[in-house]
Formats: C-alpha cells, sequence, structure tokens
C-alpha cells in the first residue's frame, strides 16, 4: 500500500543552491581538521576573534597600562583633584569600572557577530543568517 | 565574651545556619556525578555571575583591600582594578573556547587539547597548590575575624568555616554551591553598600572632616622606590590581569554555563557585580584615615561601624559587616574546596577507591582531603597577610596556566613538551619567587621588588619557553589540535548534537 505524502521542506533559504550540509561535521571529520574549505572558514574565524581580542587588550594596555608609566613621570599628579578627591582614586577607585564593563560589553557583540557571520558561511547562506535571532542586546543587566 | 561580642555572634551564626540551609535545599537538585562537578552545565548567567561574584569576592577582598587601602594608599588600588580587569582579560581569550572544550577540569582541558598524561599530572599538581596558597589565608582571616568580631580564639574560625565548607560540598557539590554562593554575593554586596552609606552620612553630618588635601604618597598609583617601585606595580598589574584565569575556582565555573554564549555573557555581568562591588573598599579606607586612629588596617572594615556609629545601630552594622565577611570566607573556601575536589577525584581518590564505590564518594573523599590539608596549614603558619599570599597566587597562575591556556586555546603549534617545559619554567621561577616571599626573606631594592612581583618576568618566561620548546618539538603535534581548535572556536549553533 502506498500512501502519499506530500513532503514541505521548511522553506529556510529560498534561494539555497545546495542542501544545507553541517560542515563543521566535515571539518571535524577530517584528519588533523585539515580539510580545505572547512580550514579557511576557520582560519578567518580563529583570526577574526583573536585580533579582537587583541585588539581589547592592546587598548587594555594603552589606558589602564599607561597609568603608573604617567604617575612616575609626572608625580606632581598626585596633588591634582577632582570633586575634591585625588585623581589617581577617582580614575581607579571609580571610573575604571564602568570603562572595563564597556570594553567588554563590547567585545561581546563583535565576537557573537563574528560567530554569526562564520555560521553563516559554514552552512552556506550568504549573509541573512547572520542578522536574525541574536541580534544582541549583550546579556548586560 | 562580654555583651559587645554579641552582634558578631548572632551575624556568625545566623550566616551559617542560612548557608547550611541554602546547600540542603540545593541538595535536592544533586544527584549525579556531573551535579557534583558542574551543576550539570544548566546554570544560566544571571545565577552564574552571581554564583561567581560570591565565590570570587574572598575575605582579601572583603577585608584586605580596605586595610591595604589606607595603610598603602593610590598603588594598593590595582588590587581590586587587577581582580576586576582579570576577568575582562579572561573573557577575550578563554571564557567561551574553555566551556566549548566539554572538559570538567584544567587538568582535563590539559589532557584534552595536548593528548599527555604528564601535562595532565603536572596540571592537577599545580591546581591543588594554587588552591591551597589560596585557602590558607582564607583561613587565618576566618580566625582573625572571628577574634576581632566575638573574642573566640584564633583557632575557632578556621574549624568553624572548614566544617560549614565541607559539609556543604560533601552533601550537595557544584549544585548546592551555586545557590549558596550566589546569595553569598547580595549578602556580602549588601554588608558592604549599607553600613558604607550610613558612615558615609555620618561623615557628611560632622561637616566632612579630612576632606582634601591628602599626601602625595598616598595619591600616587605607583609603588614607591623608584625605578623598583615601577617595576614592582607593573609585575602586580600583570600578575593580577592575567592571573585570574589561571585560578582553579574561576575556572571551573566556565563549564556550568550551558554554552559558550552564555559563558561569554556571564562574565560581562560579572564585570558588572564586582565592578559595583570594588566602589566601595575605598569609601571605607577614605573614612578610616579619618575615624580609624588606633584600629589595625586589617580589621578597619569591622571596627570602623562601631567606631562612628553609638549605640544599637552601630550593633547593628558591626552585625551586618561581620556576617558579610564571615559569608567571604565561606563562598570563596567553597569554591576552592569544590575545585580541588574535583581535581583530587578524577586524578586520586576515584582511583584509589575504584568504581565500585561511584563517583560521588569518592567526591567526598577528595573535598575532606581539599579542606583539611589548608586548614592544618593555616593553624600551623600565622600571620601571612591575606592580600599578599593571594597576590601569589595570582602570580603563579599568571605564569602557569595563563601562557597554557591561551597558547592551548589559540595557537595549534603547541605541544605537550613544550607545555611541561613552560609550566616548568613559570612554576619554578614563581612558585620559588612565592616560597621566598612567605618564608619572610625580603630584600631591599630591586632584588626585593623582583623576588615580591615575579609576574613580570615570570610571564614571559613562561610564554618564551612554552613556545620555543613547542617549535623544536614540532613533530610532536598532536595529531587531533586542528580539529580540537575547531570545537573550541565553533559556535554551539552548528552543532547538532553535542555531548559535551
Amino acid at each position: 500500500m502506498v500512501e502519499r505524502v506530500r513532503v514541505t521542506g521548511p522553506p529556510r533559504h529560498p534561494a539555497a543552491r545546495r542542501p544545507a550540509v553541517d560542515r563543521t561535521r566535515e571539518l571535524r571529520d577530517q584528519p588533523d581538521g585539515t580539510g580545505a574549505v572547512g580550514q579557511l572558514y576557520l582560519r578567518s574565524l580563529l583570526r577574526e576573534q583573536l585580533g579582537l581580542a587583541a585588539r581589547v587588550i592592546v587598548l587594555l594596555a594603552a589606558t589602564l597600562g599607561s597609568v603608573p608609566l604617567v604617575f612616575h613621570l609626572a608625580p606632581e599628579l598626585g596633588e591634582r583633584e577632582v570633586l575634591g578627591l585625588p585623581v589617581a582614586w577617582v580614575l581607579l577607585g571609580g571610573l575604571v569600572h564602568p570603562f572595563l564593563l564597556l570594553l567588554g560589553w563590547r567585545f561581546v557583540r563583535r565576537a557573537e557577530r563574528n560567530e554569526q557571520v562564520f555560521a553563516a558561511l559554514v552552512r552556506g547562506d550568504t549573509g541573512d543568517g547572520a542578522v536574525g535571532d541574536g541580534a544582541v542586546d549583550g546579556g548586560t543587566p | 565574651m562580654s555583651a559587645a561580642d554579641a552582634p558578631g555572634l548572632v551575624a556568625v551564626v545566623l550566616v551559617t545556619v542560612v548557608t547550611l540551609a541554602i546547600g540542603a535545599y540545593g541538595l535536592r537538585f544533586s544527584r549525579t556525578t556531573s551535579d557534583f562537578f558542574v551543576a550539570s552545565r544548566t546554570v544560566g548567567p544571571r545565577l552564574n555571575a552571581s554564583a561567581i561574584g560570591g565565590e570570587y569576592l574572598s575575605a582579601a577582598s572583603f577585608l584586605g583591600i580596605a586595610g591595604l587601602l589606607l595603610v598603602g594608599g593610590a598603588p594598593m588600588l590595582w588590587y581590586p582594578v587587577g581582580w576586576t580587569a582579570g576577568y575582562l582579560v579572561l573573557l577575550v581569550l578563554v571564557a567561551a573556547p574553555m566551556r566549548r572544550s566539554g572538559a570538567y577540569t584544567l587538568p582535563d582541558f590539559a589532557e584534552a587539547r595536548l593528548a599527555s598524561r604528564a601535562v595532565r599530572s603536572v596540571c592537577s599538581l599545580l591546581v591543588v597548590g594554587i588552591g591551597w596558597l589560596y585557602l590558607v589565608p582564607q583561613f587565618e582571616g576566618a580566625g582573625l575575624t572571628l577574634r576581632t568580631a566575638v573574642g573566640a580564639p584564633e583557632w575557632a574560625g578556621p574549624l568553624i568555616v572548614g566544617a560549614v565548607v565541607l559539609a556543604n560540598v560533601t552533601a550537595g557539590g557544584m549544585r548546592s554551591i551555586t545557590f549558596v554562593q550566589a546569595f553569598q554575593y547580595w549578602l556580602k554586596l549588601t554588608a558592604l553598600l549599607v553600613p558604607a552609606a550610613v558612615l558615609v552620612a555620618v561623615w557628611w553630618g560632622d561637616g566632612r572632616p579630612g576632606s582634601g588635601g591628602g599626601d602625595a604618597a598616598w595619591s600616587v598609583p605607583v609603588a614607591p622606590g623608584g625605578g623598583a617601585g615601577l617595576y614592582a606595580t607593573y609585575s602586580l598589574i600583570i600578575g593580577l590581569f592575567l592571573g585570574t584565569m589561571g585560578l582553579p575556582h574561576v575556572v571551573v565555573r566556565f563549564y556550568t554555563n550551558p554554552d559558550g554564549r552564555q559563558a561569554r555573557r556571564t562574565t560581562v555581568v560579572v564585570l558588572a557585580l564586582l565592578g559595583f562591588f570594588y566602589l566601595l573598599p575605598p569609601i571605607y579606607a577614605g573614612l578610616g584615615r579619618v575615624y580609624g586612629e588606633g584600629i589595625r588596617s586589617d580589621v578597619i572594615v569591622l571596627e570602623l561601624p562601631r567606631r562612628m556609629v553609638e549605640g544599637v545601630g552601630g550593633d547593628v552594622l558591626t552585625g551586618l559587616v561581620t556576617a558579610g565577611a564571615f559569608a567571604a570566607f565561606l563562598s570563596t573556601c567553597s569554591g576552592l574546596a569544590v575545585a580541588i575536589a574535583g581535581v583530587l577525584t578524577q586524578d586520586v581518590t576515584s582511583r584509589v577507591l575504584g568504581e565500585r564505590r561511584g563517583g560521588v564518594a569518592a567526591f567526598r573523599v577528595a573535598a575532606v582531603v581539599a579542606v583539611v590539608v589548608p586548614l592544618l596549614g593555616a593553624l600551623a603558619v600565622r600571620n601571612v597577610g591575606v592580600a599578599q599570599s593571594v597576590g601569589l597566587a595570582f602570580a603563579v597562575a599568571a605564569s602557569t596556566f595563563c601562557p597554557l591556556l591561551v597558547l592551548g586555546i589559540w595557537w595549534r603549534g603547541l605541544t605537550a613538551p613544550g607545555a611541561l617545559a613552560g609550566l616548568a619554567a613559570g612554576g619554578v621561577g614563581s612558585g620559588t619567587a612565592a616560597l621566598l616571599t612567605l618564608a619572610g626573606y625580603s630584600p631591599g631594592g630591586w632584588p626585593g621588588a623582583v623576588l615580591g612581583q615575579p609576574a613580570a618576568w615570570s610571564v614571559p618566561l613562561a610564554f618564551v619557553v612554552m613556545i620555543g620548546v613547542s617549535r623544536l618539538t614540532a613533530s610532536r603535534r598532536p595529531a587531533h589540535a586542528g580539529r580540537f581548535l575547531v570545537r573550541l572556536h565553533t559556535p554551539e549553533t552548528l552543532r547538532s548534537a553535542d555531548a559535551g
């Protein structure tokens, strides 16, 4: 007995040129993980994410990291006051915390965007998968 | 013991009872080994971030910082800044990949990445060593707090904290500890925030005495001593910024997130929680300069409320800060105990006890060992500064696990011999400096700075050795390194089923 069944796929990508293969599997199943296509994608994701991390750390070093040197070279800054408090205490006891939070929040947004672009590439989408579910509120309180 | 001790006593008893009660509540959910180690990886960002904050803000943060700031002034501001910024560095370099590695502990990660039992064993040793280096001062601080608050003998604090931690950890493992620690973050924040607000109001009412006109040494954020002071400051910064990611109780928390994306978001919430908390200790230090004449600096937070507010109000505030301090010991000790016990279970007790007894029994035995050894250490050794000894634990972590994690996550060229050589160079270098400093050996000038703050040379040394030896042994790159990196950096949305 043959029953006629109408098969409808979810219309995910109207213009899909090929079936949506999980290319990370292809990627992982390669010995050494050195499959040509996946390797290329992964290298680019790694480079993106590492570059992003490096930028945050360089920014941190250039801002917070320069504080001891600046005060070492110009100790008279210690006598400066903001709102009746020594400037070092205002910077390192107060303002530094919102600054760190801002850096962290921006990093998370960018890192998630990089991953969405990568996911879209691997799935074979061209672009529109990068927008959508995770359009990122940053996860901050 | 006298009437003046009553608020402290009430506070300690209350915190202990509530901690045990929440632990017992969490117990209802703890059944499997996975519950015990990583709360079955189901903890969302808000709860997890509160738990991380609760665990991370130790006695050094609650009591130590205000005292250090009071005595040392602006150079000591780097401690709270570094403890927060360390989380930012951890966020950008390791948070998400760490969670995606699917390992339970640091040694698990090392073994999975490098396929080497030897690296695993060295990492286990380091986790236990760093954990104990961190636990001893916590127990000591507990003794100091109980003596100050209720006049108890100095051995009482460590024993009580040890007993409560053991009860909670052996009963419910990570699952119950997560609830307990989340509660303790908010308790600690309240216990520091409310008295600070009252004390500032009192100070304002007194006509704001002492505002303006600090002396130069108190307001320049560089250690004194010219070039050596500048070196010591930078070395401290490097150790704190890079050491956070290597602390065993910090890293284990990342495995409790559901996925890598949540791990990142959790970390951002942690940055907010820590930043808010660290706004408070400088207030106590500033008020201590005005009102704290004759108070020992390391108990300034406990003594200041009673000094500034008379009568019942002072008693209530004293009870509150005592409760916060006690919560600080309990939560940090619990977190470290879980982390150390997790490693001991996998590498020692589950083998000794065998499969027959099951993972949970092995975990419980390991927890007893993890708590009792540093407890005895704290009873035997006295008078190591809490913040200093914690600072050295950071330096050792920064010189060992930081290079291992950063290179393991971002560089496929890392080999097992390279990792071993780097861990040895960084660990022996910073460890020797730490032990000499703890033993009281402190020459002046440059040698003192180099030994007292080893991170600035030991961290680069570990990186250079790890990279150099890995390059020399390039033929021994693990075959699966490429695949492993794929796993670490692939967003979960692309995975079909992750057994994790």
